[in-house]
């Protein structure tokens, strides 16, 4: 069983936490980059926060993820290892792939995170194939496959939204609606109000939550998850929610106003939960306080860790191309 | 086993492969009841049940995809892609996905994958079900390519690639799927996967071929040796990685080289055997290394497909022009 983020003092806990070290991972990260110390690019999910956490609050250890471009928060919430992910992410030895993954393409296979992609869309067969493996293999696991709002307008999503449903395969297909395909609103890529309508087309339930809301959004995965493992098949979770920061580091924000920006940003996902779980009492302010202290010092501990490794050594590059 | 053509043995070693491995799955567009369009899986759904052989609806991308996380999660899916021109939809999927994912993740997910297609023309097929893309898939580093010429080469060659650990695109000669038959012996200790061989020796010139065009490349030789010419044949097999061992030796010994593929000529495979054999047997070569293939247009109509496919005498037109330099 597990555990909404309101049940009790402990999931609150877990909730705050997975959450606060999602959005410190990310500042960290940007930080890094701003200061040189980091390569290539990356897509920050800072604003997003809850939609990952109170996803993966609703899955088992066993079951498994397939994840994003946008998907540091899916592998904090599955429970990556904070000094490995780092260390992929600054293209180390000790990184999750040896750095060859890089920040959107961290796979941990030991917590059932199948991998993030970068190709919009693309987890989203091999989310179904891996529930298809659960499913003949008669295991009451799920897969959780993760994607955003842009991906629901590629084929992949379409051909695989159909073979999980004829198949009745143990799948949650969890669209993270942050409003934008890069620079391109939903307004102007979709002519429906809700994207979980589109689940209507391929016979099973679609529904759309408050993804600033990490109960809401647990609630709606529970529920999907729960229908999965009883064998009936996918369910299509949208959850509206809305980045910070912009697409990727080129981004100049051009397509957005200030004000809007500021409007979401005064919907903060955790200080929303942090407000809730004072008001519930199921957290004091000096837990919370507690929790920013601790994940502020697991940062810190990851980024010197990480820092600290030897550098990806490119002269074997050759013998990771194919198994033999 | 009894004289058997090229599907029938494809069909044997299917079946042989699900009878070793458990873990062995046959995917794709009516693979099920019907056996697939070129029968190649005919019967195994019946023996096998719907789990093994799983009928999908026509999503090529979804078909491929959904075998990446069936092999991320211990089987081995064989998908087959109904024709080579059906891929297409696929692609990103093989491109983006099956061939990086190993390379991406420093070997944490393997990807023991099998993507059958049958490949070229000569049935009156037209374009989209006629096309030679190895050269697509051989251009993309982490997949594996091989293409069977022949019956026992296809029965022992598909349970090699299904036992493979990495993903391997097997190309069928679909023009020979119905063919010549040939006597299988399953006791047999098969050649290696990944190995060309000589199938005719030869003194004068070396013809490299694979697939379909390996018996147009045969009967050339023949023909060749009634006019005295001595013509080595080799099969080239494997068309990623390239075994260019036995080619190397034997264009050193002969001097002259003509690869000859259904492909369009330009940036075929026929363009990376010539810079090889170029860079390497460059002190050897009494010839340029000349290539024939089809032409460079979309496949043609079945009209005339027989104009467009390199034939009998364009391959010995091509021998013949490495002697006049």
């Amino acid at each position: 069983m597990t555990e909404s983020p309101i049940a009790s003092a402990s999931s609150a806990r877990r909730a705050l936490r997975t959450m606060w070290t999602t959005r410190r991972f990310e500042e960290a990260v940007d930080d890094l980059f701003a200061r040189g110390l980091m390569h290539g690019t990356m897509h920050l999910s800072i604003g997003q926060e809850a939609s990952a956490t109170g996803a993966c609050m609703a899955l088992r250890e066993d079951d498994a993820i397939t994840s994003t471009h946008r998907g540091h928060g899916h592998c904090i919430g599955k429970g990556a290892d904070l000094v490995r992910m780092m260390a992929e992410l600054l293209a180390k030895e000790t990184g999750y792939c040896r750095g060859r993954g890089g920040s959107m393409h961290i796979a941990d296979v030991e917590t059932g995170n199948l991998g993030a992609n970068g190709i919009v869309a693309g987890g989203i067969p091999i989310a179904a194939g891996a529930a298809l493996a659960f499913q003949l293999r008669k295991e009451d696991r799920v897969v959780a496959c993760f994607f955003g709002d842009g991906a629901t307008n590629e084929g992949a999503f379409h051909e695989a939204a159909n073979l999980a449903a004829i198949w009745k395969l143990p799948v949650i297909f969890i669209c993270e609606n942050n409003l934008y395909g890069m620079s391109f609103s939903t307004e102007k890529a979709f002519a429906i109000e809700h994207l979980a309508q589109r689940a209507a087309a391929y016979g099973f339930p679609g529904v759309t939550v408050d993804g600033n809301d990490v109960t809401a959004v647990y609630d709606a995965v529970n529920t999907a998850v729960e229908r999965a493992r009883a064998g009936e098949g996918p369910t299509f979770v949208e959850a509206v929610t809305y980045r910070w920061k912009g697409h990727s580091k080129s981004d100049k924000n051009l397509y957005r106003t200030k004000e809007e920006i500021a409007e979401w940003r005064s919907r903060d996902p955790i200080g929303r939960f942090e407000h809730e779980a004072l008001e519930r009492g199921l957290l004091t302010q000096d837990d919370i306080d507690q929790i920013h202290a601790e994940v502020t010092a697991d940062i810190r501990h990851a980024v010197l860790t990480a820092n600290a490794a030897p550098d990806a050594d490119p002269t074997d590059l050759l013998d990771a191309v194919f198994a033999s | 086993m009894e004289k058997v053509t090229l599907a029938k043995a494809l069909n044997a070693g299917l079946r042989r492969a699900m009878e070793a491995d458990p873990k062995v799955l046959i995917m794709g567009e009516d693979v099920g009841k019907l056996g697939g369009v070129f029968r190649i899986t005919d019967g195994l759904q019946k023996d096998f049940g719907e789990d093994r052989v799983i009928d999908s609806p026509l999503a090529e991308s979804g078909i491929i995809g959904t075998a990446v996380g069936m092999a991320m999660r211990g089987y081995r899916p064989v998908c087959e892609i109904q024709f080579d021109g059906f891929v297409y939809p696929a692609y990103d999927q093989i491109v983006s996905q099956v061939a990086k994912l190993h390379f991406r993740t420093e070997g944490h997910l393997r990807m023991p994958m099998v993507i059958r297609i049958p490949f070229g023309g000569g049935i009156g097929a037209v374009e989209h079900h006629s096309e030679s893309p190895e050269a697509q898939f051989a251009h993309t580093p982490g997949l594996k390519v091989v293409a069977c010429s022949n019956p026992v080469d296809g029965y022992w060659m598909i349970q090699q690639a299904i036992a493979h650990d990495d993903p391997v695109i097997f190309l069928e000669p679909k023009r020979q799927y119905h063919a010549d038959k040939a006597e299988v012996d399953t006791e047999a200790e098969p050649d290696p996967l990944f190995a060309s061989r000589v199938v005719r020796a030869g003194s004068d010139v070396t013809l490299v071929s694979y697939g379909p065009m390996v018996k147009t490349c045969l009967a050339a030789a023949a023909a060749a040796e009634a006019e005295g010419r001595s013509v080595e044949v080799i099969d080239l097999r494997t068309l990623s990685p390239l075994d260019m061992g036995p080619v190397l030796d034997s264009v050193r010994r002969t001097g002259r080289a003509v690869v000859a593929h259904e492909a369009h000529v330009n940036l075929g495979m026929g363009a990376e055997l010539s810079a090889r054999i170029t860079e390497q047997c460059f002190y050897s070569l009494e010839a340029p290394v000349l290539r024939v293939g089809g032409f460079d247009t979309p496949y043609p109509p079945a009209r005339i497909e027989e104009f467009w496919l390199p034939d009998l005498d364009r391959v010995l037109d091509a021998v013949d022009r490495t002697f006049e330099f």
